[in-house]
């Protein structure tokens, strides 16, 4: 296969929704997915009031894979539940696709993925994968074919008919990645998506989703709290620190496109490395 | 050939695991316990009936203990009728006797039955659709619940006389007034279950829906109901034997009718207690009976969905 040597490219794939198209402007590569603006989001609680976003400004452009990293309680899944509207911030602007996220998520702009592989016990692996597109109205035999090619690409095939407890926790977690890129959604987000895998599934599931990333040109958010991780995957790493829940540092990771799990041994890879932790040490002050 | 033979030997040894499956290590358990049973039973039945024995007899007639041990375990009214009896009633009124006849167990099985059914039916229903009520409207919550949990404190035998009257003399009549004083006593467990079952999603799955922006009825009818599958079938399970018992309470204040509560009813005015003891086993067997028969729809369908559960 190709994709590898492929690389990265900031291009606009064809063949998205159509009704998304329209509200972008086509002016290239520049164009923001995600931009936030001040954004803020204070949660009051019977102890007071929690600041989980505080003045978040951020750009994140198409083809991108961004990382957020942070201690918990930095906000960086709660960021991502914003952008996602799952959550509504209390201050500032946020748009996704040029349009607030309660237009995006109507529109199914994005695809989420859990830090629990979330899958329904009552449906087979291409059930849970069809689901979305049984919410979005396909005909049948398009939802199948669909799911079938989405299980391929996560190297699925042979367990459509399956049932989650069947799959093991990695592949559990392919299928609900392939779930989330079922209806084509050109931003993927993803909360923490390999947390609770050890440490050598994670590391395959790793280069895994690097392939598929270039493969499909997606834009991804991607939480986690680990540094080689995010180095490893990402194109940028923003590191964020919590109370309040902020940005601290935005590290550019211009690591060649066709990474293996051995440049993280290079010398470039631990650099970036380094500055992530220092940053991270720098926004932690351990006064608790 | 030998593969033939091999998957026969397969077969065999796959429904032999089925059988000890099921059976398994159970039957040893079980059939002594019910051996004790019978043994405390026969004993209680002499000591209980000893002293009507003994009054009919006189002072001046001598027993011989074993003539006095066969006299408590034969009386034809005794205050506690030994089970050889209540299966010799049985067969009698169930085997010996023609189903349309009014002597018949069976006869009196079937309209009980067909009570319990409507009642269990009116009832899940209604159960349901008040827990979808209450799952989806908040304030339906607070307002309903109070009532809901009132209504069974409120005693069934003093309830059941005046539903049956009233709607007598509005001309409801026949299984009816009866069902609903099942449907009255089975929708509770189902209300209680599938409020628990429908809102027993885990909040991520939830947010999923949120994602697709599913409309409610999807996240319903693709999330909340099979999830609730489970509770409701444990709910079930509860509300069918319930029903039952409203069913044969319905059939006490109709003037004792047909059915296995007109037959109790008649037995108690009577003093055949052989024949109280008949029905009440007839209703147990009934009982034990519709509660497997929802185990077994519940079987197929966990199967059905995946099946470890």
């Amino acid at each position: 296969m190709s994709i590898a040597s492929n690389g990265i490219e900031h291009e606009f794939s064809s063949g998205t929704a159509g009704g998304a198209e329209q509200a972008k402007p086509t002016s290239g590569t520049a164009y923001p997915v995600i931009r936030t603006r001040n954004l803020s989001l204070t949660f009051d609680t019977d102890d007071g009031p929690v600041y989980a976003l505080s003045k978040v400004d951020l750009s994140i452009h198409k083809g991108e894979f961004v990382s957020l990293i942070g201690p918990s309680g930095c906000g960086k899944t709660t960021l991502l539940r914003v952008i996602a509207d799952l959550e509504q911030a209390t201050g500032g602007d946020i748009e996704v696709n040029g349009v607030p996220p309660q237009v995006a998520r109507t529109r199914r702009d994005y695809g989420y993925v859990f830090q629990a592989p979330a899958l329904y016990p009552w449906r087979t692996v291409i059930g849970n994968v069809m689901l979305p597109l049984e919410i979005i109205g396909l005909p049948r035999h398009e939802r199948h074919e669909r799911a079938k090619a989405q299980l391929a690409l996560v190297n699925l095939t042979g367990f459509e008919k399956k049932f989650p407890w069947q799959l093991s926790g990695g592949m559990q977690q392919r299928a609900s990645i392939a779930r989330a890129l079922s209806f084509d959604p050109e931003l993927l987000l993803m909360d923490e998506p390999f947390g609770a895998l050890d440490e050598i599934v994670r590391d395959k599931l790793n280069g895994q989703l690097l392939k598929l990333w270039a493969e499909t040109k997606k834009t991804v958010v991607f939480v986690t709290h680990s540094i080689p991780e995010a180095v490893f995957l990402s194109t940028r790493i923003v590191v964020m620190s919590p109370r309040p829940g902020r940005i601290i540092d935005v590290v550019d990771c211009d690591l060649p496109a066709d990474r293996t799990l051995d440049i993280r041994e290079s010398p470039e890879f631990l650099k970036i490395a380094h500055r992530v932790r220092e940053g991270l040490r720098a926004g932690h002050s351990y006064d608790d | 050939m030998t593969t033939e033979a091999a998957t026969g030997a397969g077969a065999i040894g796959r429904f032999g695991r089925r059988v000890a499956r099921v059976t398994g290590g159970r039957v040893i358990p079980i059939s002594t316990v019910i051996l004790v049973l019978i043994v405390v039973w026969y004993l209680a039945a002499i000591i209980v009936n000893a002293g009507v024995v003994m009054t009919l007899a006189g002072d001046n007639v001598k027993f011989g203990f074993t003539d006095f041990i066969a006299a408590t375990w034969s009386q034809d009214r005794p205050l506690l009728p030994v089970p050889h009896q209540i299966l010799i009633e049985m067969r009698k009124t169930i085997l010996d006797v023609a189903v349309t006849s009014k002597r018949s167990l069976i006869y009196h099985a079937e309209v009980t039955l067909s009570t319990t059914l409507l009642g269990f039916l009116i009832g899940s229903v209604t159960g349901i659709l008040l827990a979808v009520a209450i799952v989806h409207v908040k304030a339906l919550q607070k307002a309903l619940m109070p009532w809901i949990i009132a209504s069974q404190t409120v005693p069934i035998l003093a309830v059941a006389p005046i539903v049956v009257v009233v709607l007598g003399n509005i001309g409801i009549t026949g299984t009816l007034p009866k069902a609903l004083i099942s449907a009255y006593l089975c929708f509770f467990p189902v209300t209680i279950g599938m409020v628990k079952g429908l809102t027993s999603p885990d909040l991520m799955l939830i947010d999923l829906m949120r994602t697709y922006y599913a409309s409610p009825a999807q996240t319903f009818w693709k999330l909340r109901w099979p999830a609730s599958v489970p509770f409701l079938f444990a709910s079930l399970k509860v509300a069918i034997a319930i029903s039952l018992v409203g069913a044969i309470v319905a059939e006490l204040p109709t003037g004792a009718q047909a059915g296995l509560g007109a037959r109790l009813l008649a037995g108690s005015y009577y003093g055949q207690t052989v024949q109280i003891w008949a029905a009440l086993f007839t209703a147990a067997a009934l009982a034990a009976i519709a509660v497997a028969a929802v185990g077994l729809v519940e079987h197929l369908t966990v199967r059905g969905m995946g099946g470890r559960r």
